[in-house]
């Protein structure tokens, strides 16, 4: 077992009552900054009827109408801010084409409260100020990078800003300067895992105790394959970009579901058809309102991630209520590779290629532990000609535009019309073969 | 179908057939099975084919029927005009057509053989040139024989 230690044992084992009282007064408080500086949202209130003073507790939450990824998507870029752009000091943002598109705003109160929020979950892992902490994730405008190298500086870990990419040379500052915490995607993890292996380095060669994984889906099976190669313990961290990254929830030495720093991000699972409140303990879409963040403050916005929480008594000594792994999407977003990746887009970049969009199919698998990324795309008649040439460059263009558009590479592969099965006369858009659940 | 030099270019040419097909077991099988039972004979074939898809072209008997048969059964099929020479059937007869082409800069983008005739001492080349009408007129200069649909069917 690892040592129990605990970075804010104050906020992380706060009895429910003082947990309660402290959202209730952060909630009240927030909805007021909203009322006040953001028309969008204010609008969204008054539409239903309500005001900052019919919110005085969490239990009134319900109250309060939702945020949605096209609310973000219309209030695009400056319709959600709450301060102005000259208190803001940083923006994140998620991949995807501009409709899609999430930019996110941090004041610097915003980035110290992220940064407690990982130098937790680093702690939960078992880090002090005695380790070395290799960032694997991507920096720049990917919350994974930043969030954990703030975090990492607030334990006082010796902070190795690798980003990701260059795997042997990844394994060798973990070798010569001897790295005990990874930080990455799981996917890239076991990558680093498999090149260990072949450069003929045992796990026990390394100085690696922990892994904080995040960004992505993984399952139990690929928690074990990864210690295993890696000889650590492999943690795993939840966030999203609209609530400020990586860090709003993480694992603890249970490694059974992950802590919510609830008392910066208040919880709700929902009826993702209904909207209704769901009683805890229940499967449903999982909503999250930020109760500090003063740039973007979002008030119960919808994450489509379906998942369950808990309150059942931890033995880590944290009192958080824990979410279990999110269990699917109640959209029709795909996370491949660590990345975000909706159908509409693929349509976007197969528009451009004809007149009307061609049926397509999207294929992910996992071969060992990296995801495939297969897009069949059916020939229609003005696509056609009768060169392979032209195939093929049309091929290479269709890829060159998805990677463009989503910074991964998709395999692409023509096929003939109505080829792709259909359902009810539908095209079956998306098949994964991945079992992440 | 692209207009070219008037009309005698087009009355020239012949009207190939191309069809996209996914490189799987039963697609060869299937499509000559269809043209098969639709009294389609092949006059002349070709495949340029990838690792995933390939193309099949053909010069048929019957080239409307054909290019509805491909369409009632859902397939990616696109028509091109295309030459087709007579040449003598012996050594340098092919030689003395790529040099009449060479000469006036055309390229050939693909070709194949065609019904070649055992009684009359003549091989049937199908050309695809980038400059159809240019093709036409040197071809012709140069003594070789364009075969037209009509006379195709005939033959």
């Amino acid at each position: 077992m690892p040592e129990r230690l605990i970075w804010d044992e104050a906020h992380e084992c706060m009895s429910r009552e003082e947990m309660k009282k402290l959202q209730s007064e952060k909630l009240v408080k927030q909805v007021r900054h909203v009322w006040d500086n953001v028309p969008y949202y204010r609008k969204l209130m008054e539409e239903k009827g309500v005001t900052p003073d019919d919110i005085k507790s969490v239990d009134d939450i319900s109250k309060l109408p939702f945020l949605s990824k096209a609310d973000l998507r219309d209030a695009y870029p400056y319709g959600l801010l709450a301060k102005p752009l000259s208190e803001c000091v940083r923006i994140h943002s998620t991949s995807g084409t501009t409709g899609k598109r999430v930019v996110a705003f941090y004041t610097q109160n915003d980035v110290d409260m992220w940064e407690e929020c990982t130098a937790r979950a680093i702690t939960a892992a078992g880090g002090t100020k005695e380790d070395v902490l290799q960032v694997a994730y991507g920096y720049g405008l990917f919350t994974g990078g930043m969030g954990i190298h703030g975090g990492s500086h607030k334990v006082g870990c010796l902070t190795l800003p690798m980003s990701s990419g260059s795997t042997e040379r990844q394994i060798q500052f973990m070798q010569d300067l001897g790295s005990t915490i990874l930080c990455c995607t799981p996917s890239y993890a076991a990558y680093i895992g498999e090149t260990v292996a072949e450069m003929g380095i045992k796990p026990e060669e390394l100085k690696l105790k922990a892994g904080i994984f995040g960004a992505e889906p993984w399952t139990e099976e690929m928690r074990q394959e990864i210690e295993r190669m890696l000889g650590i313990k492999a943690y795993d961290i939840y966030g999203l970009t609209e609530s400020s990254g990586p860090g709003v929830a993480f694992e603890c030495c249970e490694q059974n579901g992950m802590h919510i720093n609830e008392d910066h991000f208040l919880a709700e699972i929902i009826d993702p058809d209904t909207g209704e409140p769901l009683p805890e303990g229940t499967k449903g879409e999982l909503v999250f309102t930020s109760l500090d963040k003063e740039a973007f403050p979002l008030l119960r916005y919808r994450t489509r991630d379906v998942c369950v929480l808990s309150r059942e008594k931890c033995s880590c000594g944290r009192t958080l209520i824990k979410m279990a792994k999110p269990m699917g999407r109640t959209d029709d977003m795909l996370i491949i590779k660590g990345v975000n990746v909706f159908p509409s887009q693929i349509e976007t970049v197969l528009l451009k290629m004809s007149n009307a969009t061609p049926n397509y199919q999207i294929v992910v698998d996992r071969v060992g532990t990296t995801d495939t990324f297969e897009i069949l795309v059916e020939v229609s008649p003005d696509m056609f000609s009768d060169t392979v040439k032209t195939f093929e460059e049309l091929q290479k263009k269709i890829s060159s535009d998805i990677q463009g558009m989503l910074g991964i590479r998709a395999k692409i592969k023509l096929v003939e019309p109505k080829s792709i099965p259909r359902s009810e006369g539908k095209a079956v858009r998306v098949v994964d073969k991945r079992k992440l659940v | 179908m692209t207009i070219y030099n008037g009309k005698r270019v087009i009355y020239m040419t012949v009207k190939q057939l191309s069809v996209f097909c996914e490189n799987r077991p039963g697609r060869l099988s299937g499509i000559t099975r269809l043209l098969a039972d639709n009294d389609i004979n092949i006059r002349a074939m070709s495949i340029a084919d990838t690792k995933d898809f390939g193309i099949l072209r053909l010069i048929v008997n019957d080239f409307e029927k054909t290019l509805q048969v491909f369409k009632d059964n859902d397939m990616a099929v696109t028509s091109t005009n295309v030459l087709c020479i007579r040449l003598a059937d012996k050594p340098g007869g092919l030689a003395d057509a790529m040099e009449c082409l060479y000469k006036e800069n055309i390229s050939v983008e693909y070709m194949y053989a065609a019904f070649i005739s055992e009684t009359d001492e003549t091989a049937y080349l199908v050309l695809r040139v980038d400059k159809l009408d240019t093709a036409v007129t040197a071809l012709e200069e140069g003594g070789f024989k364009l075969v037209s649909d009509d006379e195709l069917k005939k033959l």
